[in-house]
């Protein structure tokens, strides 16, 4: 698929010869495409970023995408996939940039005319389709990056052990357990365990859609490995639909405390802890 | 051969466990204890397995079999300071140390000893008539 080295060279001569005259052509069938996303300024750089290492690529010879010598064509390609999706633009806005050389080179090919032409113009294709693919697969991978990253932090954000009396830990839990989260619940869960020497944790279930017996299965094994390291856990936050869903899918609790709220959990937890609480005059506003 | 060490605490003996166990220290630690326990005449036992990373099914027998032997002699045996790696790893592979008290850390641990011995002797109070009129 490589450009032998007169393609190449005729294509550095075709576009170094009028650089000013191609990257402002070449700009304009780009800017025409994003509909004024991008300022005409900032377009222009990216464009003339591309143009100058494709003419400087050329210059050095055959041009193979794959090659140690067209290292800078594909970092100004991976720089400008990787800006266009981090701004959110879609894929095909994206490749148009690189597909709009096309245009530019067959007015130019044209003009020149010649023998060659027609077999230098399909040379030409090649190189900007392998650019375009290149360039979609680097904003693919930059798409992905960013799933993974926030998938990341989603993970970290849901998952919060909060502090509910002296000796009581409770894990607020939000959104579907699946495998991964669970494992963090449970990690999470533990280790606060160990470091505040707590020694009840409650599992509030209130944020969570659906029970199944995966899920169900999750919390049981946190549950006794908190036993396991002589911390006692009390399920709370049972809706309704929840408790018949639990019923009908024959799951088994067991001799592990469950509540219908997190005051009852709590309750629950103080008076195994031997606190007293009791309901005085309440202040009343000045 | 290394041997583990036994610490009385009050009425508590204190066994923490810093080196791979093996086949003799195990047998070893067993004896020294139930030695140490009627020596002392202590009601309690911790066993602290902070510093192990690994509890297979080996140390899990042995910690089972040194809370038998204590049962006997009448001392409560408490295992704390697990990690919750090591937790975690028990309860993928479904094992469940039965029989077996366990608490966060050493204080928790004497806590418990100290809550299940005062139970005792109020159950033994209740139980005793003569006790009873001997103490009013």
């Amino acid at each position: 698929m490589a450009l032998s080295t007169e393609e190449s060279g005729r294509l550095a001569a075709l576009l170094g010869g009028q650089a000013e005259r191609v990257t402002t052509r070449w700009t304009e069938i780009v800017t025409s495409s994003l509909r004024g996303r991008l300022s005409q300024a900032e377009l222009r750089r990216q464009v003339e970023d591309l143009h100058r290492a494709i003419v400087a690529t050329g210059q050095h010879g055959e041009i193979d995408l794959a090659s140690e010598n067209a290292a800078e064509l594909r970092a100004a390609l991976t720089e400008l996939s990787r800006g266009r999706a981090r701004q959110g633009f879609s894929a095909t806005e994206t490749t148009i940039s690189i597909f709009a050389l096309k245009d530019v080179l067959a007015e130019l090919v044209q003009e020149a005319g010649g023998a060659t032409a027609l077999h230098d113009f399909v040379a030409f294709s090649k190189l900007v389709d392998e650019m375009g693919l290149f360039t979609f697969e680097s904003f693919v991978r930059t798409r992905e990056s960013l799933i993974a990253d926030q998938a990341e932090q989603l993970l970290e954000l849901s998952t919060p052990v909060v502090k509910l009396w002296e000796g009581v830990v409770a894990v607020p839990l939000v959104g579907t357990l699946d495998s991964a989260r669970a494992q963090v619940v449970m990690e999470r869960l533990l280790q606060t365990l160990v470091d505040t020497g707590s020694p009840y944790a409650i599992i509030d279930i209130t944020g969570v859609p659906a029970v199944d017996t995966q899920v169900a299965q999750h919390i049981l094994k946190t549950v006794v490995a908190a036993r396991l390291m002589g911390a006692d856990c009390i399920i709370s936050g049972i809706r309704p639909q929840i408790a018949q869903t639990i019923v009908a899918l024959g799951i088994e609790f067991g001799d592990i405390a469950t509540k219908a709220s997190l005051a009852d959990a709590l309750r629950h937890v103080l008076r195994l802890s031997g606190v007293e609480t009791a309901r005085r005059q309440p202040r009343r506003g000045v | 051969m290394e041997r583990v060490p036994i610490l009385k605490i009050g009425d508590i003996l204190l066994v923490s466990i810093q080196l791979d166990m093996s086949d003799q220290t195990a047998v070893q630690l067993q004896e020294d204890l139930a030695e140490r326990i009627v020596d002392t005449g202590c009601h309690g036992v911790i066993i602290d397995i902070t510093a192990l990373d690994i509890v297979d099914s080996f140390v899990g027998r042995m910690l089972s079999t040194i809370a038998s032997i204590s049962k006997v002699l009448d001392a409560e045996t408490v295992v704390v300071g697990m990690r919750p790696a090591v937790a975690i790893t028990l309860v993928e592979l479904g094992l469940s140390l039965n029989g077996i008290r366990t608490a966060l850390n050493v204080e928790r641990g004497m806590e418990l000893i100290a809550a299940a011995h005062a139970d005792e002797l109020d159950y033994q109070l209740d139980d005793d008539p003569d006790a009873e009129t001997a103490s009013s």
